[in-house]
């Protein structure tokens, strides 16, 4: 234990503050204020896959770590629809997948805003729309709210997605 | 040619008196494509498993540019490729009837074949004669009657309508009164890709657990026709992007090959610097990430402190966090100066020491060392005989590595350290992993300290119509295969690869049979198989 406390003391805080990331610093407080204003300060978030290679995936789990820490904005990904305010989709919708979209969009309350993260998801990307496999584009299946370029986006303009997603709010 | 014929393979077939045509327009020559007939398929894999040859891929393709002047009648032929440690790749081929394709299975002697096959018989329409498991594997239950995605004929170019009222997926069911189902996905609980487990579990015992995939098959294959090398190459890359080094490397030594184009070294260098930096990043995540699902967060959020350093690095010197689109056909298209250089070198070494002090915190561990200990076993045998690979298989006895077996540049001038673990549990693939995280940061020191001064590039220029390649990389899951052949005006008419997790998904619904289900998900992290890989 001890040990494990010498580690933590060694590595020090490293979540940025105003440093080589003020975008995001900015972004992430201008979150929170959000947040905190219109959900309460906790806003709940489904990721679903709908077709990704991955790349997206990595790039939201990033978003957890110490560096960007995510959820001292107060944004938590949870692991059902049903208690989500937001789904964070990523990939083409998959001929495969499409179904699953659309229940997991049915099973978020109001509301469910919708980001769509990376260029697979806005325009279906390097996998082309012209092709059996893929449904469409999210907007093609599901509505959207906000759509983050990027193949895949970098962490700091997947928050900013977010919080697009909530400035835009009726 | 560069490349001297490798005949081994052809001569034991030869001894076997199974006929071997070498195919020339296949490259390059020391994994040759050798076309023998279709009564002798299933005795060429009897004989390849007598030989202790393992199972690298089997796949179809219509007909190329020179086929069909040789084979006016035929439209459609099956490949298979084996390797041996000490004999490199061959490929075997043969040619089917395009109105009735028939093949037969090869499952019973290599059980990795099943899920291949049933790919084939998707995509193609082909039927396995003999085949223990003839169900759909990435056609879902919604699909046309007579959707047949690679051939010719098929309209690709819209997505499929698809039908509501359709059956079920036959699951492996249970009768018994005690065994109850846990349906899991295809949408899953955290930040991962889709996919469906089926279980069956007594109490808290897993009894058997069933994958369903498919679910983000993105026809990749398809997609690639018709694309340049250049295009292609972003596809590949694309095919799974945790490993988007390894998937661009593979597909561009496959073309480099086709095309008979060796890249300068200082490329080779470079990519090898990539793939082992790539491999240190998801290790590191991964290892993190076992650690989360067993309640060590500390671990985790450490890990991912380094890996985000490593991204933010690649960003800097390479212009990509995970380092998409920096391999191209003859080369890279980064070229870091000697600064760079320093500063990749600096930080590598720096992970590797820090990576050894957690390692040995997580060592002293006992609430972590308890999970994983003895957690999600696969025994040699059984690895050996699904032909485990990376570090799924150095785990459990089967040590199959690309950069020693096929050596190909940069790794034939380096010593390369294949971890040898036997014991085949979690603990046994996070420990292969922490051994491969120190290796690959030897590794890309020395690859920096002896970096030829060159240029990084050299121009593509595709190969005749008709001509194909294959590679084989070792990507930071194992070995990925690919087998690329191109038609007309240097465009791609067909792709195929097969990532390593066609192979370990299969180890994963062995390892966890008798493991309680809440150790699934860390059991499930330590094979860390890709969805989208696999699905294509
Ligand atoms: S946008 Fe890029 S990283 Fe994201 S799923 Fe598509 S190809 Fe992968």
């Amino acid at each position: 234990m001890l040990r494990l406390l010498r580690q933590i003391a060694r590595v020090g805080t490293i979540t940025e503050e105003l440093r080589e990331s003020d975008a995001y610093e900015r972004a992430g407080r201008e979150l929170a204020a959000m947040i905190n204003k219109r959900f309460a300060g906790s806003l709940a978030i489904r990721e679903v896959d709908a077709g990704s290679c991955n790349g997206c995936e990595l790039e939201i789990h990033a978003t957890n770590n110490a560096f960007y820490d995510i959820e001292r904005f107060g944004v938590h990904f949870t692991a059902s629809p049903r208690f989500a305010d937001m789904l964070l989709v990523t990939g083409p919708v998959s001929v495969n997948m499409k179904t699953a979209l659309e229940m997991t969009y049915e099973a978020t309350p109001d509301p469910k805003l919708v980001v769509a993260i990376g260029d697979c998801a806005v325009n279906c990307g390097v996998f082309g729309r012209d092709n059996y496999a893929i449904a469409g584009a999210v907007s093609d299946i599901i509505p959207v709210d906000v759509v983050v370029h990027g193949c895949p986006p970098t962490p700091t303009d997947i928050i900013r997605g977010i919080l697009a997603a909530i400035d835009g709010m009726p | 040619m560069r490349h001297k014929a490798n005949t081994w393979f052809a001569e034991r077939l030869g001894d076997q008196g199974i006929r071997t045509t070498y195919l020339s327009d296949h490259h390059p020559a020391h994994m040759p494509c050798l076309e023998i007939m279709r009564l002798e398929w299933k005795h060429a894999a009897e004989e390849a498993r007598r030989l202790d040859m393992r199972l690298v891929a089997l796949w179809a393709a219509e007909a190329g540019c020179h086929d069909q002047d040789q084979h006016a009648r035929q439209g459609l032929y099956a490949y298979m490729a084996f390797a041996h440690p000490d004999h490199r790749h061959a490929l075997l081929r043969t040619p089917l009837d395009a109105k009735n394709p028939q093949l037969p299975s090869i499952a019973s002697e290599y059980i990795a074949a099943s899920r291949m096959e049933r790919h084939m018989a998707d995509m193609f329409g082909i039927r396995i004669e003999g085949a223990p498991d003839a169900r759909p594997w990435i056609r879902h239950e919604h699909w046309p009657q007579d959707a047949l995605p690679l051939r010719k004929g098929f309209d690709a170019q819209s997505p499929m309508a698809v039908s509501s009222d359709c059956g079920d997926y036959d699951y492996v069911r249970s009768t018994s009164s005690g065994v109850y189902e846990i349906p899991v996905g295809p949408v899953h609980a955290g930040i991962i890709e889709p996919g469906h487990f089926r279980f069956l579990a007594v109490g808290e015992q897993i009894l058997n657990m069933e994958e369903r995939l498919g679910y983000v098959h993105k026809g990749i294959e398809r997609a690639m026709q018709g694309r340049d090398a250049m295009e292609g190459i972003r596809l590949a890359a694309r095919v799974s992007g945790d490993s988007a080094v390894a998937h661009a490397w593979v597909f561009a030594q496959a073309a480099e090959f086709a095309a008979d184009i060796e890249p300068p070294k200082r490329a080779s260098f470079i990519r090898g610097i990539l793939c082992e930096r790539e491999r240190i990043a998801n290790h590191i995540g991964d290892i993190g990430a076992i650690c989360n699902d067993a309640a060590f967060a500390f671990m985790h959020m450490q890990m991912q402190r380094l890996r985000e350093e490593m991204a933010r690095l690649h960003q800097e010197i390479f212009g990509h966090r995970l380092l998409f689109d920096t391999i191209v056909p003859g080369g890279v298209s980064v070229d870091p100066d000697a600064k760079q250089l320093a500063r990749l070198k600096w930080q590598t070494t720096a992970i590797a020491e820090e990576v050894e002090r957690l390692r040995s915190l997580y060592a002293d561990h006992p609430s972590i060392q308890e999970r994983v200990i003895g957690s999600g076993v696969v025994a040699i045998d059984d690895a050996r005989d699904i032909g485990l690979l990376g570090y799924a298989g150095r785990a459990s006895g089967h040590y199959p590595d690309e950069r020693i077996e096929e050596a190909y540049s940069p790794y034939d001038e380096l010593e390369v350290n294949v971890p040898e673990g036997r014991n085949g549990d979690v603990a046994t693939r996070v420990w292969v992993r922490f051994e491969e995280i120190a290796d690959s940061a030897r590794l890309i020191g020395e690859m920096i300290d002896s970096l030829p001064d060159e240029s990084c590039s050299l121009e593509w220029r595709p190969p005749e119509p008709g001509v194909s390649g294959f590679a084989a990389i070792e990507g930071w899951r194992g070995e990925i295969a690919a087998w690329v052949r191109f038609g007309e005006d240097g465009l791609i008419d067909r792709y195929f690869v097969r990532d390593p997790s066609v192979i370990n998904w299969l180890g994963l619904e062995l390892a966890v049979r008798e493991v309680p289900v809440p150790d699934f998900p860390l059991n499930n992290k330590s094979f860390n198989c890709s969805y989208s890989g696999n699905d294509l």
